[in-house]
């Protein structure tokens, strides 16, 4: 077997583990960006992952499946900012609340969904195009939520960046006074932030329930929503650095597999910490820059907005 | 005086008669511990289709409870204390890892039973019982053997203890017996239970070219991947042909059912000791699912490989067996015994890759 051939089904099974992780983190760092800090990432992608397999399985459609995912996210994700918005709960608390909500009211309902299959969805194919060897299937031959990844992250830092609408929710999360100085609805604005991230985060979940392992199974996630977490403040709040995250983690995760099997001498169990090691080894050089994170981290984060009357 | 004396004596005779009754009615408490959800389809589906035998054999005479997905570790010892503190006579810790929280307790609790799966640690009220898991391992190293076309045959394991790695060494000697030249390439996920990384470990064994897959870990998981990549696979603990149709050859299915049957009649009788029970294929405490998209020479040959281990023709682990680094472990005409079997550390020649510790 040559090295390309190699290659290309470790690059495709990379992007497969990179894109749940892509969706999650790029959802909550536009939740995070406004000011708020949802911890309970982990629950809105186990119960999207849940409601999406359930809608495909009633439906028969995956595209309802994920519509059913997103809903199921930012239904959670509105319970999430009602308590912390507008009854002003402590967020980190809460976010912890809403990722155990999640996982047990999916093992719940769930129930009836185990040792169920679905349709899987299907992969692009441009005759020609998707033929290339090595480039062909990995940039024409995706299925369209990994498309829709990239989208999204495009659309998010585009948003960001470029629009009055990114201005205004970075100004939100970085001074929510002096927004509301200025008029703007800051509640608002906070709570459409963090039913986008609810959103997102539902479709990052649907994409493990119908794409990654197609069935359901209880904590479906395994703790994936925290690694979209840290993988925000590894970016410092920036969309093409979430990029570069993603699929870094989901490189190490799925190379270290690849190792044990090619027989190298270093134990499993340490392997398997690689990609949690790395994670960590690099949110403590970023954080050591006190500047740059003051310069990116929206200054705003975590603390509840009371409108001074 | 006459009058008083028969009220004490009616009051008597009612107290006795509410005492029997309720003696009577009370019914035995059973409690059990899992190490995954019951929805695993897998490992601990299996031991609950155990507890709803024993429900329905014994009926109104017990009342069994259930906690799952308790993970190894101080949880388990607050589980199975509570269990123990709320009523239970008998409660079954259907795990390796519950080993030492299950003695712990046992101490503290010497009325009540302890059933401890897979372990190798007894005390006065601790049985421990397992299943020769790797007689089926045998059966389905041999199809492997039979059905691989690039002699690489995979296994996706679960955590580096002798039980695993004897299902490893019995699955490749199962099938060296029929094709000298298959080596086997093992990925640890670390996890009795992850079905993303299950999956992840699949496709990686996959993509290196693997093409029979074997698993010890308790989603479906690998299988389904092995349906996808078009190869083929066994299903792990119990049936799993509904989410492999046409990749799945066979199942290693665990029966606990007339074990749990008769351990708990054992309790309700006051007959039960302390033992240590290890039932293979002949006491069907392991079976395996029906043998499917195989050719049917192969399918003979399983049947004939499974028969022999019943009649004791065939033993897994019978000599000549070298270890991977050349050393012979068994002489011909030797079978190690189950001491060695309990405390497996090795791999046998064959195996890729080395055995973390």
């Amino acid at each position: 077997m040559s090295g390309l051939d190699h290659l290309t089904p470790l690059i495709l099974t990379v992007i497969t583990a990179s894109t749940p992780l892509l969706f999650a983190a790029a959802g909550e760092l536009v939740t995070e960006r406004s000011g708020v800090l949802n911890l309970g990432v982990e629950g809105l992608m186990v119960t999207g992952a849940l409601a999406a397999f359930a809608g495909t399985y009633v439906s028969g459609s995956a595209v309802i499946g994920v519509l059913c995912g997103a809903l199921a996210g930012v239904l959670m994700a509105l319970v999430f900012a009602a308590l912390t918005l507008s009854l002003l709960a402590n967020q980190v608390a809460t976010g912890l609340a809403l990722t155990i909500f999640g996982l047990g009211l999916t093992s719940l309902l769930g129930s009836g969904f185990i040792g169920v299959t679905v349709e899987n969805i299907p992969k692009l194919n441009i005759p020609g195009l998707s033929e290339l060897p090595v480039i062909g299937p990995i940039l024409f031959g995706q299925d369209a939520m990994v498309y829709l990844s990239f989208a999204c992250v495009g659309g998010i830092g585009w948003v960001l960046a470029r629009t009055r609408i990114g201005l205004i929710l970075r100004a939100v999360g970085a001074s929510h006074d002096s927004a509301h100085a200025l008029g703007y609805p800051v509640i608002r604005i906070r709570y459409l932030a963090t039913m986008f991230g609810g959103a997102m985060g539902g479709i990052a979940g649907s994409y493990l329930s119908l794409v990654y392992t197609p069935m359901w199974a209880e904590n479906l996630t395994a703790g994936r929503g925290w690694i979209a977490l840290a993988l925000v403040v590894f970016s410092t709040w920036r969309p093409g650095r979430l990029v570069l995250g993603a699929y870094l983690f989901g490189a190490i995760t799925v190379i270290q597999l690849h190792a044990q099997g090619l027989g190298v001498d270093v134990p499993s169990q340490f392997l398997s910490m690689t990609p949690y090691l790395v994670t960590i080894m690099v949110l403590v050089i970023i954080s050591r820059d006190h500047l740059k994170i003051q310069l990116n981290a929206p200054a705003c984060l975590g603390r509840s907005f009371h409108p001074a009357q | 005086m006459l009058r008083s004396t028969l009220k004490t004596l009616a009051l008597a005779a009612i107290g006795g008669a509410l005492l029997s009754v309720s003696a009577q009615a009370e019914p035995t408490k059973v409690g059990f511990i899992y190490v995954g959800p019951i929805g695993d389809h897998g490992w601990s589906y299996r031991h609950d289709v155990g507890r709803l035998a024993i429900e329905k054999e014994l009926g109104a005479k017990v009342k069994t409870s259930y906690v799952e997905s308790v993970s190894e570790g101080p949880d388990a010892e607050r589980v199975i204390s509570q269990l123990a503190s709320s009523g239970h006579k008998l409660i079954f810790t259907t795990s390796f890892g519950y080993m030492n929280p299950t003695l712990k307790v046992a101490k503290r609790f010497p009325g009540v039973k302890f059933e401890h799966a897979t372990g190798y640690k007894q005390a006065a009220n601790v049985a421990t019982y397992s299943a020769r898991f790797y007689e089926g391992r045998y059966v389905i190293g041999a199809i492997a053997g039979k059905m691989t076309k690039s002699n690489t045959i995979g296994y996706v394991g679960a955590y580096p203890i002798p039980e695993v790695v004897r299902g490893i060494n019995a699955f490749l000697l199962g099938a060296r017996s029929v094709n000298p030249k298959v080596k086997v390439k093992v990925v640890w996920v670390n996890s009795w239970y992850d079905p993303g990384k299950e999956a992840d470990a699949a496709k990686a064994l996959i993509d290196q070219g693997v093409d029979v897959l074997a698993q010890h870990t308790d989603s479906p998981a690998p299988l389904q991947v092995a349906e996808k990549r078009g190869i083929v696979g066994f299903g792990q603990a119990s049936d799993n042909i509904a989410f492999a149709p046409k990749a799945q050859l066979t199942a290693i299915i665990d029966n606990w059912d007339s074990y749990y049957v008769e351990r708990a009649k054992a309790v309700l009788d006051g007959t039960w000791k302390k033992g240590d029970i290890w039932g293979g294929l002949k006491s069907t405490m392991v079976s395996m699912a029906p043998y499917t998209n195989m050719p049917a020479d192969v399918k003979a040959l399983a049947q004939k490989v499974e028969a022999d281990i019943i009649a004791g023709k065939v033993h897994p682990f019978a000599g000549p067996i070298k270890d991977q680094s050349g050393a012979l472990k068994a002489k011909a005409g030797e079978v190690l015994d189950d001491g060695t079997l309990l405390g497996m550390n090795w791999y046998v020649e064959g195996v890729e890759g080395k055995l973390p510790k």
